[in-house]
C-alpha cells in the first residue's frame, strides 16, 4: 500500500513536473469554436480546417498576406504569358513532405488533377474550372496553362482547397493530414483537442516561434470565456460571443481585435423549392426582415450591415443597404399576394452563436409579417450532409468566410442555393475573366446590385473577426482576407 | 384529522403558486412573452416590465409565466404517460407473476440502467429536437418507476383476505385488479407521481437547457438559463429568475410528494 501510494506520488509530480516543461513560452494553446469532421481543405467545405490546417501543415503554390497580397511559397517565382493564359511557375527545392517524401512537380500536378477531376470533392472546384492544363517542364517547373483569362487565380492559388498534397498519403489526410508546411499534424482528439507540433526540416524552420500548438474545441461562449479568463487559453481568435468582449477590454491581461472577415452572413433560401423560387417571396421576406436589429439583437451592434454578397471593406463595394427598407406591413401584403401567409417556413440553423441568435430575431420579424418560422437548431455535421450536401430546407442562415466567393451564384441548381440564373452565370464568366482591375470592380458592383434585385438570400451583416489574445501572443492577424493565418508568423513570449 | 405535516402545507403553497401562474398564462401573460422589442433590451424593472427585459427586449415576467405552463404541461403528460404505462405493467406483473412478472421487472431494470438524458439525445438524433421527444424520453424513464412502485405496492394487497375471499368466490383476476387492487394503491402511485412531477420538470429544464427540449420562440426555464449563461456578467438576474422558478418548482413539487407519503405511510403515522 505505502509502496504504491508513493509510485503514484512519483508519477504525480513526473506529470506535474513534465507539465511544467512542456507548458513553457513556444506553446500556444488556441481556442476554436468549430471542430470539423476531418482535416482534408481539399475535400471539406468546414472553414476551421482551414483556420488550422491551411499553410501551417498543407502548403499551396501561393500565399495571400495579410492585407489580400499574392506572395511566393510552395512556388518561388512565377511568369504569366503576355496574352495571361499560360502560368510558368519555379517550385522550391527545400521542400518536403511531413511523411520525408520528396515535393516536386508530379506532386502538383497530381494535387491539380485530383482537384479538376470529373469526381472530385474539392469544395471550390469552380477555382479550378479555367485550367486547362497542368504539366511539368521539369521536376522544378510547372506550367498551367488556362482557358480563359482568370483575375483571381494567383488569389486562389494559395487558397487551402489548393493545398499541395502527396498522393501517397492523400487518402488519409482526412484524419492524419500530411503537407509540406512548416507544422506538423501530431494528434487529434475529437471533441477536444488538435496538436500542431514544429516541423525542423521546413526551410523557414528558423524564423517559426512556435513549437507547438494546440487547439481546443470549445463551442460554448460561456466555457470559451472561463478558459480564457483562466488562461487556458492563449487566444480565441474567432470568439463567438461579442456581448462578453467588454469584460477582456477591461482586463489588463488581454488585447481585444475588432477586424473584419470575408464572411457575408446570409439567410439562404432554397431558390429550387417553392415558394422560394418565387421572387416576390424572397423580396418580401428581405423586406420583413430589419438588420438594424438583427445586428443589435445578435451581435450587440458589433457588424456592419449588408445589402447584396460583398464584404463592405472590398473596394468594389456598393452599399444596397437600403434596397429593401424594412416594412411589415407592405411585407405582409406582398406573402398575401404570393399566398404565403399562414404557411410555415423552416428555419435550419447550424450551432453558431451568430446564426441562432439571428434565427430567432428572424423567426420573430417573419412572425410579424405573417409567416410562421419555425426554428430548428441542428449540428454542424447535420447541417454539411442535409443542407450544404442535399439540400433539404427551406431556410438557414450561414456566413460565406471564402473570399471572392459571388462565384457561389454561379454554381448552379445543384449547389445548396438551389440558384440558376444564367444572367448570373454569364455575369460571375466576366467578372472571372476580367483582369483589368477597374473592368472587375465595375462588373463586382453589377454583381451585386443584381443579386439584391433578385433578393436571392435575405443578406444579413458582415461577419466581425472578433478575436481575445493574451498579450504575450503577438502576430496575430487583425483581420481575415483568407480562411487562415499562418501560424509562421506567431510567437509568445 | 391530525395537523397537516409543514412540508405538505410549505409544498401545497408553492404548487398551487407555480400551477396558478402556469393556468393563468394561458389566458393572460402581461405582454406576449416572444415580442421582441430589441431596443429595450436588459431593461430594468418598470411598472411596464416589473422584472425588466431580456437580452431581446422580451417582458421577463411574460416569459416566466409561459415557461411555467410549458414545463407544467410537459410534467403532466410526461409523468401521466409514463405512469400510466408503468402502473398497468406492474399491475399485470402482479396479477399474473411467473415468468410475466420476471420479464416485465427485468425490462424495467433495464429502463432503469438507461439515462433519460441519452434517450433523448438518441430521438433528437432520429426525429429532430423538440419538445415532444422531450416529453417522450422523460414519460419513458418514468414505466419502470412506477411499474415497480404498482407491482410492489400490489403484490401485497393479492394476500389480504378480502382478495383470497374474491379469488375464492370465483372473480376473475382482470376484475379484481380493477376493483380492489388499483384503488388500493392509488395513495402510493399519487405520491410517487408527485415526485416524479418535481423530477420531470427538473429534466425538462435539463433537456431545455441542452437544447433538446423546447424550440425557439417557446419558452422553457432551462432554454432561459442557457441563454443567460454568456450574459452572467451584463445581466445576471437573466440566469437568476429562472433558477429560482425551477427551484420554486421543484421544491414544491418534493415537499408535496413527501408531506403525502407521510399523511398516507400508517408506519410514519403511528409515529407521530
Amino acid at each position: 500500500m505505502h509502496i504504491q501510494k508513493s509510485i503514484q506520488f512519483t508519477a504525480f509530480a513526473l506529470a506535474f513536473g513534465l507539465s511544467v516543461t512542456t507548458a513553457a513560452a513556444a506553446d500556444l494553446v488556441i481556442g476554436m469554436q468549430q471542430e470539423p469532421t476531418s482535416l482534408d481543405p481539399t475535400s471539406d467545405a468546414t472553414a476551421s480546417i482551414d483556420g488550422m490546417m491551411t499553410q501551417n501543415v498543407y502548403e499551396s503554390l501561393t500565399i495571400v498576406s495579410e492585407n489580400g497580397e499574392v506572395q511566393p511559397n510552395l512556388a518561388t517565382s512565377w511568369e504569366v504569358s503576355e496574352d495571361g493564359l499560360t502560368y510558368t511557375f519555379a517550385l522550391t527545392d527545400a521542400a518536403q513532405f511531413h511523411d520525408g517524401t520528396a515535393f516536386d512537380a508530379q506532386d502538383v500536378i497530381f494535387s491539380f488533377n485530383r482537384a479538376m477531376a470529373e469526381d472530385s470533392v474539392n469544395p471550390s472546384k469552380g477555382i479550378f474550372k479555367p485550367i486547362d492544363s497542368v504539366t511539368a517542364l521539369d521536376a522544378r517547373t510547372v506550367q498551367i496553362k488556362l482557358k480563359n483569362k482568370d483575375a483571381f487565380f494567383l488569389f486562389n492559388m494559395g487558397q487551402g482547397d489548393s493545398a499541395i498534397v502527396a498522393s501517397e498519403t492523400v487518402d488519409t489526410n482526412n484524419a492524419k493530414p500530411v503537407g509540406t508546411g512548416p507544422f506538423k499534424f501530431d494528434s487529434w482528439t475529437r471533441g477536444d483537442r488538435l496538436t500542431l507540433v514544429k516541423n525542423p526540416d521546413h526551410r523557414d524552420a528558423a524564423m517559426v516561434a512556435l513549437d507547438k500548438v494546440t487547439y481546443r474545441f470549445i463551442s460554448d461562449p460561456a466555457a470559451a470565456t472561463a478558459a480564457m479568463m483562466a488562461e487556458e487559453l492563449d487566444a480565441f481568435p474567432g470568439f463567438p460571443a461579442p456581448e462578453l468582449l467588454e469584460q477582456f477590454e477591461a482586463d489588463p491581461r488581454f488585447r481585444v481585435n475588432l477586424g473584419s472577415t470575408e464572411g457575408e452572413v446570409i439567410l439562404a433560401m432554397n431558390n429550387a423549392k417553392p415558394p422560394f423560387d418565387n421572387i416576390e417571396v424572397r423580396r418580401a421576406i428581405s423586406t420583413a426582415i430589419n438588420r438594424d436589429e438583427i445586428i443589435d439583437g445578435a451581435m450587440y451592434g458589433k457588424a456592419t450591415p449588408i445589402g447584396s454578397f460583398y464584404p463592405p471593406h472590398g473596394k468594389a463595394y456598393v452599399d444596397l443597404t437600403d434596397a429593401y427598407p424594412t416594412d411589415t406591413a407592405k411585407a405582409k401584403e406582398m406573402f398575401e399576394a404570393a399566398g404565403v401567409v399562414g404557411t410555415t417556413m423552416t428555419l435550419r440553423v447550424p450551432p453558431f452563436p451568430y446564426a441562432t441568435r439571428s434565427a430567432e430575431i428572424i423567426q420573430a420579424q417573419l412572425s410579424d409579417a405573417g409567416i410562421d418560422a419555425k426554428v430548428e437548431n441542428v449540428e454542424w455535421g447535420f447541417w454539411i450532409d442535409e443542407i450544404y450536401k442535399k439540400q433539404n430546407y427551406d431556410m438557414t442562415i450561414i456566413a460565406h468566410t471564402s473570399p471572392n466567393d459571388m462565384g457561389n451564384f454561379a454554381r448552379g441548381p445543384k449547389y445548396f442555393y438551389g440558384y440558376d440564373d444564367p444572367k448570373m452565370t454569364a455575369l460571375w464568366e466576366e467578372i472571372s475573366t476580367e483582369v483589368d482591375a477597374d473592368k472587375r470592380d465595375m462588373l463586382l458592383k453589377e454583381g451585386q446590385k443584381y443579386l439584391s434585385d433578385q433578393a436571392v438570400h435575405g443578406f444579413l451583416f458582415q461577419l466581425p473577426l472578433l478575436g481575445v489574445f493574451r498579450n504575450e501572443v503577438q502576430g496575430y492577424w487583425s483581420s481575415a482576407p483568407v480562411l487562415y493565418t499562418p501560424l509562421k508568423g506567431v510567437s509568445k513570449n | 384529522m391530525k395537523q397537516l405535516p409543514a412540508n405538505f402545507i410549505i409544498g401545497a403553497v408553492l404548487v398551487a403558486f407555480v400551477v396558478g401562474v402556469a393556468a393563468l398564462s394561458l389566458i393572460w401573460t402581461p405582454h406576449d412573452p416572444t415580442d421582441l422589442n430589441i431596443r429595450a433590451k436588459f431593461g430594468a424593472p418598470s411598472h411596464v416590465n416589473w422584472l425588466g427585459t431580456d437580452q431581446l427586449g422580451r417582458d421577463l415576467v411574460s416569459q416566466l409565466m409561459a415557461a411555467a405552463r410549458n414545463s407544467m404541461t410537459v410534467a403532466l403528460v410526461a409523468v401521466l404517460l409514463g405512469g400510466s404505462i408503468g402502473v398497468a405493467l406492474g399491475l399485470l406483473a402482479s396479477a399474473i407473476g411467473g415468468w410475466v412478472e420476471d420479464i416485465v421487472m427485468r425490462l424495467a431494470d433495464l429502463g432503469f440502467a438507461f439515462p433519460a438524458l441519452l434517450f433523448a439525445i438518441m430521438l433528437a438524433a432520429v426525429f429532430g429536437p423538440s419538445l415532444t421527444n422531450a416529453v417522450l424520453a422523460i414519460a419513458f424513464i418514468n414505466i419502470p418507476i412506477f411499474a415497480r412502485v404498482a407491482r410492489a405496492s400490489g403484490n401485497q394487497i393479492w394476500t389480504r383476505e378480502y382478495v383470497l375471499a374474491a379469488r375464492a368466490a370465483g372473480m376473475n383476476k382482470f376484475t379484481i385488479t380493477l376493483d380492489h387492487i388499483l384503488p388500493n394503491i392509488a395513495a402510493a402511485v399519487i405520491v410517487q407521481a408527485t415526485i416524479e412531477f418535481a423530477v420531470a420538470i427538473l429534466a425538462e429544464a435539463a433537456l431545455s437547457y441542452l437544447g433538446l427540449g423546447a424550440q425557439p420562440p417557446a419558452s422553457s426555464w432551462g432554454r432561459m438559463l442557457s441563454e443567460a449563461q454568456t450574459l452572467m456578467y451584463l445581466a445576471p438576474e437573466l440566469a437568476i429568475y429562472p433558477g429560482l422558478c425551477i427551484v420554486t418548482a421543484v421544491l414544491g413539487f418534493g415537499l408535496l410528494g413527501d408531506g403525502l407519503r407521510d399523511m398516507t405511510d400508517p408506519r410514519l403515522a403511528r409515529a407521530r
